[in-house]
């Protein structure tokens, strides 16, 4: 079984990597390119701790090759914050109190993202529908819900005054 | 998952010569494929990889309906079918969660057959025609039972043609934790007869419930099935619910569907 060659590009950087056939997507990122922000939950694509955006797209990392990843666009939860600052959405899910164990969140805020780069306004039912493949057995999800609109709304402004 | 050799062919005729080696499986968006290798319930020893050939990606209208290339995810269907066909756009725009829309593709639902997924209900309740590297098959002689269709080994889809009715609303009752349908029906409408098609309920997959389809033919109206009833011998039955309710259940989304279609 011989080893596959994947050049792609994850949170802006050009990454290069060897892997073997059977290694996801979360494989690769995790252990091949240190970025251990999307988790292992399941495995089976039902909990979406491993949330990433792949060309675009929200994926299950789990649920994909990582030798589909050739000549992709990856995003991770590592590539949220600008520097030191964090993106709105991190900011708000600490103001809303929106984690406890904080396993599911990095998986929540890449899919949260992912539905206000799709649409800037969501209402609170398309959030919660958005939102219905990331599974957090801590808060009882309200907290996340109000902190993504939160976020969504001072997202919403500071494009306006800019 | 164990061992296997992975390639990614750009054309159909270079993916139906990677198949016809001895342990080869097509792979599309891998939703259901690559649980079921974890579990190590599927061990192939070459994984073909459909999700870069570009010429069976894409909706588009033809004459004879809605084209729906067989690598195209649930959610482009759920995008770009809403004005063609708004019913099958809403049918992919409730499957699974957004992660799992992104990747899953029509093929790759029609191949597996689940008894509980959407697709087959939309195709075989549009009278739609798989397209296969070989031939063309009929909804009604594709579907052959619960993970059993009429692929023979090899053979990829590589387009789904929908007749495009005049009305058609599909009506799905979500397993709350998979959102796979614990019972849905899909109504079609055409100019001349109408069909139904049941997915989740039956243990034989998804079927046509024929007596609904004659007196909607008489009688496009919800009313028209009140008189009708679904036998509970043959439905699917376990902790989510029974076969009576499951039979029950076809009853009344039918009815729904119709009203839906208004």
């Amino acid at each position: 079984m011989s080893k596959i060659t994947v050049s792609a590009t994850v949170n802006g950087d050009a990454a290069d990597f060897v892997c073997d056939a059977t290694e996801t997507l979360l494989d690769v990122l995790r252990d091949r390119l240190g970025l251990t922000g999307a988790k292992e939950g399941c495995g089976t694509g039902d909990c979406g701790a491993c949330s990433v955006i792949l060309n675009d797209r929200l994926v299950c990392a789990c649920l994909v090759l990582g030798a589909e990843a050739q000549g992709a666009k990856i995003e991770t939860v590592e590539g949220l914050a600008n520097g030191e600052t964090l993106h709105p959405l991190q900011r708000k899910f600490i103001e809303h109190a929106a984690l406890q164990c904080g396993v599911c969140t990095p998986g929540f805020l890449v899919a949260a993202k992912s539905l206000i780069d799709h649409n800037p306004d969501p209402t609170e039912e398309q959030v919660r529908y958005w939102l219905a493949g990331n599974l957090c057995r801590c808060t009882g999800y309200d907290k996340i819900v109000r902190a993504v609109l939160d976020a969504a709304a001072e997202m919403r402004e500071a494009n306006h005054a800019a | 998952m164990h061992n296997f050799d992975f390639v990614k062919p750009a054309t159909i005729a270079d993916a139906v010569k990677a198949l016809a080696k001895d342990g080869a499986q097509a792979l599309s968006g891998g939703q259901t494929l690559i649980p079921t290798m974890k579990q190590r319930l599927a061990e192939p020893d070459v994984l073909v990889s459909l999700t870069g050939i570009a010429e069976m990606k894409g909706v588009c209208p033809s004459a004879e309906g809605l084209a729906v290339g067989a690598a195209t995810t649930h959610s482009v269907v759920a995008r770009d079918a809403a004005k063609p066909y708004p019913a099958l756009a809403a049918l992919a725009a409730g499957i699974g969660d957004p992660a799992v829309r992104n990747r899953g593709t029509v093929g790759g639902s029609l191949a597996n057959n689940d008894p509980a997924a959407c697709y087959p209900a939309g195709v075989l309740g549009s009278g739609a025609t798989v397209v296969t590297n070989k031939r063309k098959i009929a909804a009604d002689d594709y579907f052959q039972g619960m993970f059993t269709t009429a692929l023979e080994d090899g053979e990829i889809i590589t387009q789904v043609l929908f007749p495009v009715p005049q009305k058609a609303a599909y009506m799905k009752f979500n397993q709350p934790a998979s959102r796979f349908a614990l019972t849905g029906v899909f109504v079609a409408k055409f100019a001349d007869h109408v069909r139904v098609a049941v997915t989740g309920a039956s243990e034989g997959g998804v079927f046509r419930w024929k007596e609904a389809e004659a007196a909607l033919g008489k009688d496009f109206s919800a009313k028209a099935v009140e008189g009708l009833t679904v036998p509970a011998k043959g439905m699917l039955s376990d902790l989510h619910g029974t076969a009576a309710y499951r039979a029950n259940l076809v009853k009344v989304l039918t009815a729904r569907a119709v009203s839906a279609c208004a």
